[in-house]
């Protein structure tokens, strides 16, 4: 039998808060995890970028309004990211900028894929995840957060938007551009297919 | 004929559900009437299928949430874990699940811990390959599929015409006990409807950790249905699977 007093909230001053992260934040791990293998796609990084996060996202959490713990907490993680790319690979520049970029220069940009696969990588029941996995990771990271944060994540434009920091048509076109590379990737040719025309802009 | 390059984002937008109820029209008279512009959407939506039905979406290792786990920052001070843990008992099912989802429990009682378990059970089949064992959206195929399976018969309606098609079933285990769990999807929502047999009691309804859940009794089966769609969705979730299932 457990004493009552076990479940009273705020019986100690900040368990209330500890209980709140645990409920609103903590189930967003693996999304926070997903993001980052895909942001820094490196394993040992992403495992020290999700920690770093959550330290942050809990220092911050009372300050935390929103209506999406995920789209917040994933805020974190981006920026973490950046934070952690920074000073792993010196002043490199993660920003590129898309209109800096055509879809050939992209494909150019070749495979990214992780050199060392992770356990979960090698006990994968599907043998095109690799494949899938690596044409996201291939892809420029503009267009690869938004494509994770809209298709595995399932976030909202705004919220997308919120986490990347645009506008939300911006948001828009990137998920097409990002798409559209995939789709060349991954899918056979498009019997109307006629990519001059869709990507000039 | 290509796709119309002034379509593009728009395309994105019906995939993606973030039109409003006129652009949605306008781009679907348009997809009827432009052969390059359906293909091209077929195309958004068979990538789609690739970036959602693999194994592509990572998960933290066990490993990684036994860190944060394990941080001093998250350790409710009380340190009351271990006892929750044991009064939770074999019950629990997950460890992982069971170890990040604890702390939550404010008030006692068995609907706290089942109502944990039912958003729990809901958020794993999430993951990729977890949602159902029997996939398909005919109802003659997932009621039979139980059969032998579990010691009760779950009715399965279809309620594809009222916006809930079916998208199959699986076995799954809540408070130790084996459930059988419908799935149907609301747009590009999933609604798991767990049914398990117990004594009548009260319908109720909540909303935890942002999911709406609804529970009922009937003819001795008790039903939870969970969705991230809008409580008053599953209200009518609810309405509709009772009409049609009686």
């Amino acid at each position: 039998m457990i004493a009552p007093s076990v479940f009273t909230p705020k019986r100690v001053a900040g368990d209330g808060q500890v209980q709140q992260f645990h409920a609103l934040i903590l189930p967003h791990l693996d999304a926070a995890y997903n993001l980052a293998r895909y942001l820094t796609r490196d394993p040992d990084l992403s495992d020290d970028v999700v920690q770093d996060a959550m330290v942050r996202a809990f220092r911050a959490f009372a300050q935390f309004r929103g209506d999406s713990p995920r789209a917040w907490l994933l805020a974190i993680v981006r920026n973490c990211c950046r934070t952690a790319q920074a000073s792993a690979r010196g002043a490199m520049s993660l920003v590129v900028h898309e209109s800096s970029l055509s879809e050939k220069a992209v494909s150019q940009l070749g495979n990214h894929a992780d050199p060392s696969p992770s356990p979960e990588d090698m006990v994968m029941r599907e043998a095109d995840a690799r494949g899938v996995r690596a044409a996201i990771e291939a892809i420029p990271e503009p267009f690869r957060e938004a494509i994770v944060l809209r298709e595995l994540e399932e976030l909202s434009y705004v919220e997308i938007a919120e986490v990347t920091g645009v506008p939300i048509g911006t948001v828009m076109s990137r998920l097409a551009r990002g798409r559209a590379m995939l789709a060349n990737e991954l899918l056979a040719p498009a019997k109307a297919a006629d990519e001059q025309t869709r990507s000039s802009k | 004929m290509p796709a119309c390059a002034d379509q593009e984002l728009l395309l994105g937008g019906l995939l993606d559900n973030e039109l409003d109820a006129a652009n949605v029209a306008l781009v679907e008279a348009h997809v009827a009437r432009c052969d390059g512009c359906r293909e091209e959407l077929e195309r958004m939506q068979a990538l789609r299928n690739l970036l959602r039905a693999n194994d592509v979406r990572h998960r933290a290792p066990e490993s990684l949430a036994r860190r944060i786990g394990a941080m001093p920052e998250l350790r409710a001070k009380g340190a009351n874990d271990n006892r929750i843990l044991r009064w939770l008992g074999p019950g629990a099912v997950g460890a992982l699940a069971a170890s990040l989802t604890v702390a939550t429990l404010i008030q006692p009682g068995a609907n706290a811990v089942l109502d944990q378990e039912i958003v729990s059970s809901h958020v794993r089949s999430l993951q990729p390959g977890h949602l159902t064992d029997v996939e398909t959206t005919n109802q003659h195929i997932v009621k039979p599929w139980f059969n032998g399976k579990i010691d009760f018969s779950p009715p399965v309606p279809e309620l594809a015409d009222q916006g809930f098609p079916l998208a199959g079933g699986r076995l799954d285990s809540i408070n130790g006990k084996t459930v059988a769990a419908i799935v149907y999807h609301r747009r590009l929502h999933t609604v798991n409807l767990y049914v398990w047999p117990a004594r009548d009691s009260a319908e109720r309804s909540f909303v935890k950790d942002g999911f709406a859940v609804k529970e009922w009794s009937r003819n001795g089966l008790r039903y939870a249905a969970i969705s991230d769609i809008a409580p008053a969705e599953l209200q009518q979730f609810h309405k509709l699977f009772e009409a049609k299932s009686s």
